[in-house]
């Protein structure tokens, strides 16, 4: 909003005095969000060495690998159920449901987004730990991740799909395409950024996520095993949360390393997410 | 479901190629995919079925005791027998009350509120005001990363660089020369507690809430501001007088999604919040505690039950905290919709 300033000079005075506060908010805001950035920055990144990537963690110190491995493994699969279940849900409201299914469907995946993560955690736990008798696993773990990112990846989907031109879907019918061939080799290219976009800003989410994991994936100290069940994984957030309680000089460098390299993912996820957002709009144009 | 008529009202697909052809493989695919869309409700009606269903015998032995005690005591593993009520047994001794942690839980998210709804707002209309065009995106994206930031990553700054703070300079310093004002008197405490997790809760949710008013504010038309600068008001009349009262129902429905972000924060608020059981908390500075971070807390202690009466106890926490957040969170998206339509853009 850029706009000619025509304020009567007597309110000027009181109005000047609210944009600063204002601003005032906004940088005393920023401050205090850089400088948390800042402190685990400047905590984690000398406690990075090349022996956090080669030793699983033991007792109260040791390294990250196995934490490392259990995040990538649990965010992986997590990302596969989801791009699955995510994108099935936005083609569906997209191409076939009626208008109510959609209003229903992107209603319920809403609500979803709100429900908090311990509550997601403890189904999880009662559900597949206890009653199915999976015990702490991998795929309790990345099915909780799914059930988090499932919101993300469905809005940006549906999204990127309802915006492919009606012009160009209509042409390759006029052309001959059979429906699944539009989705496939037409909505699919136009709307792959978007979905790119949304699967990544998901990873971000996935990455950081520690309460729905406690209940599931448990803990470990050794490297996770790959069985689907009955053998819990390790994650980063896990060492943030527990080592930093720890007594001890050794367990706190885990703590602030495991928080520094989760930063360090979780901006790299979002810087790409913003480049993919960009080239679509660059493309646009 | 591969049924399909076309609807007038439904722009966005009035011709929709899968409409126009039916094969055998696009009914499959609107099978297949009308499965996945099926998640979302089945998640959400099994959370609900799996929860109560486990809760059923705690919400039976518990009664309205859960509601009214603010005792929460797993009972006596040693002791000699079982205590049943209802037809299901506990420990004996056993008690759980969760009043502490609901009531932790409404104050540590109102208290949240009060502090961040007015700074979101200052920093929402100072970002698309006052900000220079071009340092704009930097902001921006600021904001937009501090959201991305893992809330253990929260609780660590809290518990090593705020709690500290609180604890050796803010709370002395406050009870000692503001205690004659009421809850800032008494105790100083060790610095975990309410005020800490009000701290990192308010951070937490700011960038939600200014991503958000600044959008809906970005998207008002400038025919309102200026309408307004013509009538005399000043540029912050204008803006908060016309353009913010214009987009009402965005700005609360934000707040409203916020308030529950805030009540279902776990890993912060668990690791800054004092763990307080069994007491109420008596100024700003005392221990509290929340439902989600007492699930996590004692899931150990509850573990330790025989008779499982504390997990289904805690089963029966979530379940509380899960219906408290629906209701927000359907209140919310209500006003949302109603604002979209009667705005008319598509719902």
């Amino acid at each position: 909003m850029a706009i000619a300033r025509t304020g009567v000079a007597p309110k000027s005075w009181a109005s000047r005095t609210w944009w600063t506060f204002s601003t005032a908010c906004l940088i005393a805001v920023i401050g205090v969000l850089f400088s948390i950035f800042a402190f685990v920055m400047a905590r984690g990144f000398p406690a990075i060495k090349l022996s956090l990537f080669t030793t699983s963690t033991h007792g109260t110190a040791g390294g990250l690998l196995n934490a490392i491995a259990g995040t990538f493994l649990l965010v992986v699969i997590g990302l596969a159920i989801v791009t699955l279940v995510g994108l099935g849900t936005a083609i569906w409201t997209v191409e076939f449901a009626p208008l109510w299914a959609k209003r229903v469907i992107r209603f319920m995946v809403d609500v979803l987004a709100g429900v908090p993560s311990i509550v997601v955690g403890y189904f999880l736990y009662v559900a597949l730990v206890e009653e199915a008798g999976w015990g702490f696993s991998l795929v309790a773990g990345a099915i909780a991740l799914a059930i988090f990112m499932l919101p993300y990846v469905v809005r940006a989907a549906d999204v990127a799909f309802s915006n492919v031109p009606r012009t160009v879907r209509e042409g390759a019918v006029a052309l001959g395409a059979r429906p699944a061939m539009v989705i496939f080799s037409i909505d699919f290219p136009w709307a792959l950024p978007g979905i790119l976009t949304g699967l990544l800003v998901a990873t971000g989410i996935g990455l950081g996520e520690t309460a729905p994991l406690i209940y599931t994936a448990g803990w470990s100290n050794y490297l996770p095993t790959l069985a689907p069940t009955h053998s819990p994984v390790g994650y980063l957030t896990y060492v943030v949360w527990t080592y930093i309680s720890q007594p001890f000089e050794a367990s706190h460098q885990l703590a602030y390393a495991a928080a520094a390299l989760l930063m360090i993912f979780i901006f790299a996820t979002n810087l790409l997410a913003r480049s993919f957002v960009e080239y679509r709009t660059n493309r646009s144009r | 479901m591969a049924s399909m008529d076309i609807r007038v009202g439904d722009t966005a697909r009035a011709v929709s190629p899968a409409a126009l052809q039916r094969s055998g493989s696009q009914t499959i695919l609107a099978v297949l995919t009308g499965l996945a869309a099926l998640a979302s409700f089945a998640i959400i009606f099994l959370m609900l079925f799996f929860l109560i269903a486990y809760a059923y015998p705690a919400i039976r032995f518990n009664g309205i005791e859960f509601f009214t005690s603010g005792i929460w005591n797993i009972g006596n593993q040693y002791g000699s027998g079982t205590m049943t009520r209802n037809g299901f047994s506990a420990q004996p001794g056993a008690s759980f009350g969760a009043l502490v942690f609901i009531f932790g839980t409404l104050l540590t998210g109102a208290l949240t509120m009060v502090v961040a709804v007015p700074l979101s707002l200052m920093v929402a209309l100072s970002l698309v005001y006052t900000v220079p065009k071009r340092l704009r995106p930097i902001a921006n994206a600021l904001v937009e990363l501090m959201a991305g930031v893992p809330s253990v990553v929260y609780g660590l700054w809290g518990m090593v660089v705020l709690v500290p703070w609180i604890g050796e300079k803010l709370a002395p310093w406050v009870t000692a020369h503001l205690g004659f004002v009421p809850f800032l008197g008494g105790s100083a405490g060790s610095g975990n507690g309410l005020a800490a997790s009000v701290f990192i809760l308010s951070l937490m949710v700011i960038p939600i809430m200014v991503a958000t008013t600044r959008d809906v504010m970005l998207a008002q038309s400038n025919s309102l501001f200026e309408a307004s600068m013509a009538l005399g008001s000043t540029s912050w009349q204008a803006m908060t007088r016309a353009v913010l009262p214009s987009v009402r129902s965005g700005v609360v429905a934000s707040v409203l999604l916020a308030f529950g972000r805030a009540l279902g924060e776990t890993m912060a608020v668990l690791m800054v919040c004092g763990a307080a059981i069994n007491s109420y908390p008596e100024n700003i500075f005392s221990p509290v505690n929340t439902i989600a971070a007492v699930i996590v807390s004692q899931l150990e202690s509850a573990l330790t039950d025989a008779s499982g009466m504390a997990q289904r106890s805690l089963a029966e926490l979530a379940c509380a905290l899960f219906v408290i957040t629906l209701i927000i969170n359907v209140v919310a998206r209500g006003i949302m919709r109603g604002a979209d339509r009667r705005e008319g853009r598509a719902a």
